[in-house]
C-alpha cells in the first residue's frame, strides 16, 4: 500500500496503540490500515494524508507521475499460475494502473537467505524478466541483500514503479455518487485459495491456479470506453474485495451495496471457502480489479471489459448508495441481506 | 455447487418464507432456541432474520464452543506452551480467544510456538515430523469435534508416539440445554436442535426435552432452505399443541447416531464430575477428560497446570447473552470495547459466536434505508 505524497509539515500525533506487531498488521484489513493511518501517516505525511490510495502521485518540475513500492514475501515461493518473481511485477503494475497509470520503469530490491540455491533465484529473475516483458515495463535497476542463514525464508521482492498517469481519468474516491455503479473484472479468491492449497497444509486438492497477472490492458480498456465516468479503482489483494470496498464506503462516506448473486466466484474457490468457513469477499486476488463508474457509462465500461483479453467474466456487482454510510452490505438471493467488513486479523498470512 | 446450491434455492425460500408467515400468522409470539453456533453464523450470513416474520424470534444458545470456554482454561493451556520444547496447536477459532495475558496469537509474536491446524491429525503429523517437540493440541468442541480427537489419540496410542498430548476442553450438549431450561429468567418455545453434533449423538439424547419439557425440538441443517423447514416444522409442532423430537437434516443425522464415532469416545474419554462453562457457571458432568489408559497422552496430567481461574470482566454480559437473555446489541461493551478485532468476551471471538455474528452482519444495518432493489 501506498500513500499520497507530501513533504511533512509538523509532527502530528500518533494514535497508534497496538504494543506489538502481529501478523494482522500486515494482512492488509484493519489492523493494517490502523498502522499505517496512526503510526506511518502522522509520522510521514503530516496531519492529513487523506485517502490511502495504491499509488502516490508525485509532480516533479511540472511533470506529475504514480510511484509506487510493494514487497512480497509469499510462501510457497511458486504455486500454480504463478511465483513471487512473476507476483513482484505484476502486483506493482496493478498499484499503479487501477492508479490510472501505466507502470514505465520498476528498480527491485531483493533479500536474499543464505543458502537459497542459486537454481531458485535464477527461475525467479528469469520469471521478473518474463513478467516485466509481457507487461511492457522495463527493470531499471535493483539492489541486492543477503542476511544469515535462517533470518529469511528463502527470499524476499520489494519492487518501486513509476508510472504515467493515463490521460482522461481522475481516480478520487470523494467523486463517487449514490447511484454509481461497482464493476469486478473476474472472478474472486483464486490466488488466495490457490496459495492455500499449494502449501499442502490441507488434505484436500483443486484445480486451481492463481489469477497473478498485469490488469493495465482492461484498466486502459476501461478508461477508453469509460474514462470520464471512472471514479475509483482498486485491485483487492490482500484483505480481499470486502476490504477494498469498506475502504471505498469510508472514504467517500457512502454505501456500497453489493448483490450476491452477481459476484463471480469459480466452483472450486466457493467450495474451499464453505468447507474452511472463509468467505470469497475476504480471501486476496493478484489479478482483478473494482472500479466504480458513472451509472451513463456502466454499459460502455462492461462492455469494453468483456471485448478485452481476460474480461470475458466481469460484472456489476453493485452500486453506490447514500446507506449504510460507510459500510459495505450485501443483498442475498431471497431478499436478506448482511454487513461485510473488512478482513479482521490473519486467516492466510503470507499471500503475496 | 451440488448439496449446497439445490439448499439456496431462491424460489423454495420465498416458498418456505410464505408458509412461515401462513403458519406464523399474527396472534403470537414464538421463542426459538438455535442451539448451535453454526445456526447463529447462518441466520446472520444469510439474512435469515430479514425473511421471518416479527413475530417469530430466534435466540442464540451456547452451541460454539470457543465462546462457553472459560479464560482460566486457555490461560492453563498457554502456560503449558511456555515452554519453549512445546507447540501449542489449536483450531483457527482458538487463535484469537483472549487469555488473561493475550491470545494464542500475540503469544506467537512473542515468539510462542502457536501453530494452527484444520483437525486433530494434522497436530499428531505435526508431532511425528517433530520428534524434538513436544506437540499439544488444545482440543475444543461438542461431540462433533471430539471423535476425531479420540481416534487421533488411539492412534498416537497405537503408533506409540510419546511427544503428543492433548488439553482436552471437550463439552458436551445436552447438559447445556439442561441448564439452559433450568434458567429461571429463560422463556422458550422451542429449539432447533444442532445438526453437526446430532451426526454423532443422533436424535434420541433430546427425548427428555420433548417429554419431561414438552418442548419441541427439530434436528436441523445448515443451509438457508433447512433452517426454515426446521421453523415451519416447529411451528406445526406448536400450533397442534405437539412436543416431539423431529429430524429435518435425514441427508446427514442418523436417528439412532454415529455408533463408531460414539465407541471412539467411550474408549478415550470420560466424564469430569463437573466443568465450567463460561456465562453458565459449573454444570454437573458436562464436559470430557482422557481416561487412565490414555494418561500418557493427557496434557493435564503431564505437565504442571496452574488451574487458573479468571472471572470475566464485571461489565461485559457474555453470560446473559449466551443464555439468550440479552442480544448482543444489548451488553454495555457491545461494539465499543468489545469488537471482533478486541474482544473482550469470546462470543466476539468466534465466527459462530453470536456477537460477532451480529456484529460482522447486523451492526450498522439498522440505519439501512430499506430500498434493496434489483438493479437489473
Amino acid at each position: 500500500m501506498s500513500v499520497p505524497a507530501a513533504i511533512p509539515s509538523e509532527p502530528a500525533r500518533v494514535r497508534f496503540r497496538d504494543p506489538q506487531i502481529e501478523m494482522a498488521h500486515g494482512a492488509g484489513g484493519k489492523a493494517s490500515r490502523r498502522l499505517v493511518e496512526g503510526l506511518f501517516a502522522p509520522l510521514l505525511f503530516g496531519n492529513s494524508p487523506g485517502p490511502l490510495g495504491d499509488a502516490a502521485v508525485v509532480d516533479i518540475g511540472g511533470t506529475k507521475m504514480a510511484l509506487t513500492t510493494d514487497s512480497f514475501v509469499v510462501k510457497p515461493l511458486t504455486f500454480p499460475g504463478g511465483s513471487i518473481g512473476e507476483l513482484a511485477v505484476n502486483g506493482t503494475v496493478n498499484d499503479l494502473a487501477v492508479s490510472g497509470a501505466k507502470a514505465e520503469a520498476l528498480v527491485v530490491t531483493y533479500v536474499l537467505e543464505a543458502g537459497l540455491p542459486t537454481s531458485v533465484l535464477e527461475a525467479e529473475v528469469r520469471a521478473m524478466a518474463q513478467a516485466a516483458k509481457d507487461a511492457g515495463v522495463r527493470i531499471a535497476g535493483g539492489d541486492t541483500k543477503v542476511v544469515e542463514h535462517g533470518k529469511a525464508d528463502q527470499m524476499y521482492i520489494t519492487t518501486t514503479g513509476v508510472g504515467r498517469l493515463l490521460r482522461g481519468v481522475v481516480i478520487d474516491p470523494g467523486s463517487v455518487r449514490p447511484g454509481d455503479k461497482v464493476l469486478l473484472s473476474g472472478p474472486i479468491g483464486d490466488h488466495g485459495i490457490t496459495i492455500l492449497l499449494a502449501r499442502g497444509e490441507l488434505d484436500f486438492e483443486a484445480d486451481l491456479r492463481s489469477d497473478t497477472r498485469s490488469v493495465f490492458p482492461l484498466v486502459e480498456a476501461l478508461v477508453h470506453a469509460a474514462g470520464p465516468g471512472v471514479r475509483w479503482m482498486r485491485d483487492p489483494t490482500r484483505g480481499g474485495a470486502a476490504t477494498s470496498l469498506n475502504e471505498l464506503a469510508r472514504d467517500c462516506g457512502l454505501g456500497v451495496v453489493l448483490f450476491e448473486e452477481r459476484i463471480p466466484v469459480r466452483d472450486t474457490v466457493r467450495g474451499a471457502c464453505e468447507l474452511l468457513g472463509l468467505d470469497p469477499l475476504h480471501i486476496a486476488n493478484e489479478g482483478q480489479f473494482l472500479a466504480v463508474v458513472a451509472p451513463e457509462y456502466a454499459d460502455a465500461a462492461i462492455n469494453a471489459l468483456a471485448l478485452a483479453p481476460g474480461g470475458s467474466e466481469a460484472q456489476v456487482i453493485g452500486e453506490i448508495r447514500e446507506q449504510p454510510a460507510g459500510s459495505v452490505l450485501i443483498t442475498t438471493l431471497y431478499g436478506g441481506s448482511r454487513i461485510i467488513d473488512m478482513l479482521v486479523g490473519d486467516p492466510l498470512p503470507r499471500i503475496c | 455447487m451440488r448439496f449446497v446450491d439445490e439448499f439456496r434455492e431462491p424460489e423454495l425460500i420465498s416458498k418456505a418464507a410464505e408458509e412461515i408467515r401462513r403458519l406464523a400468522g399474527t396472534e403470537r409470539h414464538y421463542r426459538m432456541m438455535e442451539v448451535c453456533g453454526g445456526h447463529t453464523h447462518a441466520i446472520y450470513r444469510f439474512g435469515l432474520k430479514d425473511i421471518l416474520p416479527e413475530n417469530i424470534e430466534l435466540i442464540h444458545g451456547p452451541g460454539c464452543p470457543v465462546c462457553v470456554l472459560p479464560m482460566g482454561r486457555i490461560d492453563d493451556g498457554l502456560s503449558i506452551a511456555q515452554d519453549p520444547n512445546v507447540i501449542f496447536a489449536a483450531f483457527g477459532d482458538m487463535m484469537r480467544v483472549p487469555g488473561t495475558q493475550g491470545s494464542p496469537l500475540e503469544h506467537k509474536a512473542r515468539g510462542m510456538d502457536v501453530r494452527i491446524v484444520y483437525s486433530p491429525s494434522d497436530a499428531l503429523k505435526l508431532a511425528r515430523m517433530n520428534p524434538e517437540k513436544h506437540v499439544m493440541f488444545f482440543a475444543i468442541g461438542f461431540e462433533t469435534t471430539a471423535p476425531s480427537t479420540a481416534l487421533t489419540l488411539m492412534r498416537a496410542k497405537a503408533e506409540g508416539i510419546r511427544n503428543f498430548s492433548v488439553f482436552c476442553n471437550h463439552v458436551t450438549i445436552i447438559p447445556a440445554i439442561r441448564a439452559i431450561l433450568d434458567s429461571p429468567d429463560m422463556r422458550l418455545d422451542a429449539f432447533i436442535g444442532p445438526g453437526h453434533v446430532s451426526t454423532v449423538i443422533g436424535c434420541r439424547p433430546y427425548e427428555w426435552i420433548a417429554r419431561n419439557e414438552g418442548k419441541p425440538i427439530v434436528v436441523s441443517g445448515f443451509e438457508p432452505l433447512d433452517m426454515l423447514q426446521s421453523v415451519v416444522m416447529l411451528l406445526h409442532q406448536l400450533r397442534k399443541g405437539e412436543a416431539k423430537v423431529e429430524n429435518q437434516y435425514k441427508r446427514v443425522v442418523p436417528w439412532e447416531g454415529n455408533r463408531a464415532a460414539l465407541r471412539a469416545m467411550a474408549e478415550v474419554f470420560e466424564l469430569r464430575p463437573y466443568f465450567e462453562w463460561r456465562g453458565l457457571g459449573f454444570i454437573s458432568q458436562s464436559a470430557l477428560r482422557l481416561r487412565d489408559t490414555y494418561a500418557k497422552w493427557d496434557a493435564e496430567q503431564r505437565f504442571q497446570v496452574p488451574g487458573i481461574r479468571v472471572t470475566d470482566p464485571k461489565a461485559a454480559q457474555c453470560g446473559e447473552v449466551l443464555k439468550g437473555v440479552l442480544k448482543p446489541h444489548q451488553c454495555k461493551l457491545f461494539g465499543r470495547e468489545c469488537t471482533p478485532e478486541h474482544p473482550i468476551g469470546a462470543l466476539m471471538v468466534s465466527s459462530e459466536g453470536s456477537c460477532a455474528a451480529y456484529f460482522n452482519y447486523e451492526h450498522r444495518k439498522a440505519s439501512m434505508v430499506n430500498s434493496l432493489t434489483s438493479i437489473a
